[in-house]
């Protein structure tokens, strides 16, 4: 496999201008870091943060663009919660739901359980598979330029899209969100109208 | 519209019978139910149903590469205010373990329709455990179990599994037995 290239970006700042253009966004979270960084940023009842389910982010995302489709859904999750799904690319992909976008904080770690190197580390390339399975955008980040061109296309360019974001393993202060699952669901479908149809 | 209850050919008959076959019955009470999207890993006792969905312009079918899929999607969906069901075999409820905690920390609805192997004549060991173990799995996770093994009940028993799952909020798995669907042959 190729050169290991180590990520530099910070993952609350690349949290930050992502969620800050978020307008309208649906969030969903994956468990862990993703999900600090997404509370950090600013809390929402549009935001379904996960504490399980590993592997299940991006299908939460599936379900929720089909339901919505006028509506820009995001998912933000971990390399090591993903790869515990990696099936749901093609899932997702021969939906095609236009309005869905992942973006993955790609740290090469499983931060939640003492920093253990995923798959990632060793070149397993996500957007590679992601582009592979059909997803209509996915590429790699690893520099603010990179970031800065690619926030507008995931929050308004058709999808599926799906952004690797290399950052790195410094950690960040823990921004703990509401863990009631109950309580998440309600206050989120509370904010959402119901579509017309 | 009710099915005739007038000539009854055996349970184990799906051929020829008066009125919609089961799994017409089936896809009636999820229309009328409301129900958008419907996920599934294929088999074969779910074929005529999977058809049906695919023809309906109400509903999405969305097929999955592994069961869980299904689960998770469940979630998203009911938080964008679509419901949805999920179609599946015995062997595909244990890979849906873990995700049905999510559910279940949720208090949402999912109605899970699974098609039973490894019970009534099966000729394929691999299949047994998972079968025997379908029941007492769901249930340990907190799932209301509801069997059938008649194809007279399969549609009382779904309509009512419906009607349970979502006026109360909870994961409800109908076993539609290998004594309705037919044990797979291999020849």
């Amino acid at each position: 496999m190729a050169q290991h290239r180590k990520p530099t970006l910070d993952r609350r700042k690349v949290a930050a201008e992502l969620l800050n253009q978020r307008g309208g966004a649906l969030v969903v979270a994956g468990l862990g870091a993703p999900c600090w960084d997404t509370a950090a940023a600013g809390d929402s009842p549009l935001n379904f943060y996960t504490w399980g389910a590993m592997g299940g982010a991006a299908m939460i995302g599936l379900g929720l663009a089909l339901a919505q489709p006028k509506r820009r859904v995001l998912v933000i999750t971990g390399d090591g919660e993903l790869l515990m799904g990696l099936g749901s690319l093609a899932t997702i992909a021969v939906q095609q739901p236009r309005n869905l976008s992942i973006v993955v904080m790609d740290n090469e770690h499983y931060g939640e359980t003492g920093m253990q190197q995923t798959h990632t580390r060793f070149g397993v390339d996500l957007a590679g598979m992601a582009k592979s399975a059909g997803f209509r955008a996915a590429g790699t980040v690893f520099n603010a330029a990179q970031l800065k061109s690619w926030i507008p296309r995931l929050l308004r360019q058709p999808g599926p899209a799906l952004v690797s974001v290399k950052v790195t393993t410094e950690r960040a202060p823990l921004v703990l969100p509401d863990r009631d699952g109950t309580s998440l669901c309600r206050r989120f479908r509370d904010a959402l109208p119901v579509p017309q149809r | 519209m009710k099915v005739s209850a007038k000539s009854e050919p055996p349970a184990t008959s799906h051929e020829s019978r008066p009125g919609p076959s089961w799994p017409e019955q089936i896809h009636r009470i999820l229309a009328e139910n409301e129900v958008r999207q419907v996920s599934y890993v294929p088999d074969s006792g779910h074929a005529r149903l999977i058809d049906l969905v695919r023809a309906d312009k109400g509903m999405r079918a969305v097929p999955l590469t592994t069961e869980e899929e299904g689960v998770a999607m469940t979630v998203g969906a009911w938080l964008g205010h679509e419901r949805s069901v999920l179609l599946l075999q015995s062997s595909g409820v244990g890979n849906c373990i873990n995700m049905l905690g999510m559910v279940q920390e949720c208090r949402l609805p999912l109605l899970m329709l699974v098609t039973m192997r490894g019970q009534w004549g099966e000729f394929n060991p691999w299949q047994v455990p998972m079968a025997q173990a379908t029941a007492p799995s769901l249930s340990a996770m907190g799932v209301v179990v509801q069997t059938v093994d008649r194809t007279d009940d399969v549609e009382d028993t779904v309509g009512a599994a419906a009607r349970l799952a979502f006026n109360t909020s909870r994961i409800v798995a109908v076993l539609i037995g290998q004594r309705v669907i037919g044990a797979k042959q291999f020849k």
